[in-house]
């Protein structure tokens, strides 16, 4: 984890998103899929926190070695004022930070489910399972066509991509959800990634559950610090002996999950504190391919 | 000034703190995440999260939301119980090579005595800070040491086992800071932190839902910084031999001068490090400036140093 003051070498209008690149060696040597930054806000205003984003791109050769692509979604303001900072300024970036996604050792198959900003994180996941040789299939969607993220590259580094929109503007009218049993079939999904809005993250855990596939997820939960401060980004995890549950922070022991250990239904419910302790055992799914 | 050495060292009444900027309670994570990003060597103090007697999981989520100069905030004090800190964080403190200062928090007497008895003889610990703002779970009051005598009984009874300083954090709810600082120290604090934070919450108009996920919780940064100096200038004023720590709105060092201007031996800094890890060592730094430029010799020398009106009474205040 390294903090750096990092120039914006470029940034660009990717339909509903802001794509930004950074040139930061020192974090783009380090950084990993599903790994995130934290980047400062300015000083002056009313909000504080630093805003997390998961990173999009790493080069580390060719041309665009030492940068650093992540992917805003302007809503809050904060992301919008990332979405109209401009090249040449500097941004305050600490990362690379948190866990992220783990490669099978073996050859297998596996399936990527983006939702909206999600895919942008799952593509660098994508680049790095094909160039140790796994077969790479993908499920990409979004509300509207403007967030279906970057479907052209998705397209380019899967096998077969089904791409989604609630409205049809894009591919097929649904969700993920609805393209998950067909896609997994097809392409014989041995692992299943997913990075997307928690209610679908739950359902893609459910899925994997009663398929009995591994997984590993990207949770977003929020956060103030980013780097194990604050004990704020928590999310209920069960213990592997299944003694219980513990909060991890999703900052330094995520946001990458194993889906099955997590306690959605907890983590998610409008009444939690009113919940019994969760069950002792959790349904058993096949180890992780090696 | 030619001739004096000037330092950013202070001493809280026989606790020396290489500066007078600490890490403020809930915001050193387990004790070896800022070793990770700064060198923890120059910052005065880390004060751990919130120990208590055994381990808590906190809050349901969302426990963190923005709001204006601030952030509303709580974790239920999430904390893996004294045994397990001791065991596991404890030493990681130690490794982060500054003065330990351990808080602790309780619902009951019993907890705070049993957690005192627990943090004796060690040697990594330099002092203890006790939160009083848990609800009480005996005597059925909403904060336990908002009320005089409560406070006072706690305090006292963590002051006479501990070999070690006692710093009582005072709870922003109570109806006269003042007089609850008189009582503690009374009961035999050493010292004395101000504030604990104010109870907040915040509203979400979009979802019709509380901003946070047990519902409510406590606002910090730059929002509570005049709270912090009214009570610091009072207390000051009142018991100006008692060391007082300043904490809630510090995030620059002129915030900090003005901390120890108003009258604080010393500051802390929560929200500001959580943006920025280094503010702890930016502020002192600043700190150290501000010294240099007004030829001061160290942060003490600032104390009693504000400059009121000629007739100003703190009682009409």
């Amino acid at each position: 984890m390294k903090r750096v003051r990092a120039e914006i070498l470029s940034t660009r209008r990717l339909g509903a998103y802001q794509s930004i690149t950074l040139v930061a060696p020192e974090i783009a040597e380090r950084a990993r899929p599903g790994q995130f930054l934290a980047i400062q806000m300015p000083e002056g205003r009313e909000f504080l926190l630093r805003r997390h984003f998961a990173v999009h791109q790493a080069s580390r050769r060719g041309g665009w070695a030492g940068t650093l692509e992540f992917v805003v979604e302007p809503g809050g303001p904060g992301t919008e004022w990332l979405g109209k900072a401009r090249a040449h300024e500097f941004l305050d970036v600490i990362g690379p930070l948190g866990k992220g996604f783990a490669y099978p050792k073996r050859l297998v198959n596996c399936l990527m489910v983006g939702e909206g900003h999600g895919a942008a994180s799952l593509y660098f996941l994508a680049q790095e399972l094909i160039a140790r040789h796994k077969r790479v299939d993908m499920i990409v969607g979004g509300e509207t066509l403007e967030r279906v993220f970057k479907p052209i590259e998705g397209k380019r580094l899967s096998q077969t991509i089904q791409i989604v929109t609630t409205d049809g503007s894009l591919g097929e009218r649904g969700s993920v959800l609805d393209a998950l049993p067909e896609m997994a079939d097809r392409c014989g999904a041995q692992v299943i990634y997913a990075a997307a809005s928690t209610t679908t993250l739950e359902r893609v855990a459910a899925f994997c559950r009663e398929r009995q596939i591994p997984a590993q997820v990207a949770v977003e939960e929020r956060m103030a610090c980013g780097f194990g401060l604050c004990f704020t980004c928590v999310v209920p995890v069960a213990r592997k002996d299944g003694s219980g549950y513990d909060h991890l922070r999703s900052c330094v022991d995520g946001p990458v999950f194993n889906p099955a250990r997590v306690l959605w239904d907890r983590w998610l419910s409008d009444a939690p504190t009113m919940l019994p302790t969760p069950p002792e055992g959790l349904p058993a799914v096949r180890s992780w391919p090696g | 000034m030619a001739g004096v050495k000037r330092s950013v060292a202070v001493d809280l009444g026989g606790l020396a703190l290489a500066t007078p900027v600490m890490v403020a309670s809930g915001c050193a994570g387990t004790g070896r995440e800022l070793t990770a990003l700064i060198d923890t060597r120059r910052v005065g103090a880390l004060v751990t999260r919130s120990i208590t007697l055994h381990p808590r999981r906190g809050d349901p989520t969302p426990r963190i939301a923005e709001s204006p100069a601030g952030i509303t905030w709580t974790t239920g004090m999430q904390n893996p119980g004294i045994e397990g800190f001791i065991e596991e964080e404890l030493p990681r403190y130690a490794r982060a090579g500054t003065t330990v200062i351990v808080s602790i928090a309780g619902t009951t007497l019993e907890e705070y005595v049993r957690l005192t008895s627990l943090l004796q003889g060690r040697q990594e610990i330099s002092a203890i800070e006790v939160r009083l703002s848990e609800p009480d779970d005996e005597l059925g009051r909403p904060v336990l040491g908002a009320h005089l005598d409560r406070a006072a009984e706690i305090v006292g009874a963590v002051a006479r086992m501990s070999m070690i300083p006692v710093f009582a954090k005072l709870p922003a709810s109570t109806p006269d800071v003042v007089e609850l600082a008189h009582g503690v120290v009374r009961a035999g604090a050493h010292g004395l932190t101000l504030l604990d934070p104010p109870p907040a919450m915040g509203v979400d108009a979009t979802t019709m839902r509380p901003t946070l996920g047990p519902v409510a919780g406590w606002l910090s940064g730059p929002a509570l910084k005049p709270l912090t100096i009214r009570a610091v200038f009072e207390v000051a004023r009142a018991m100006p031999e008692t060391p007082i720590v300043a904490v809630g709105g510090v995030r620059s060092g002129e915030d900090a001068v003005e901390m120890l201007l108003a009258g604080a031996w010393a500051v802390q800094v929560g929200t500001a490090a959580l943006i920025d890890p280094s503010a702890p060592i930016e502020i002192a730094r600043g700190v150290s400036e501000y010294l240099k430029e007004k030829r001061f010799a160290s942060p003490a020398d600032l104390r009693g140093r504000l400059r009121l009106p000629t007739a100003f009474d703190a009682t009409t205040a």
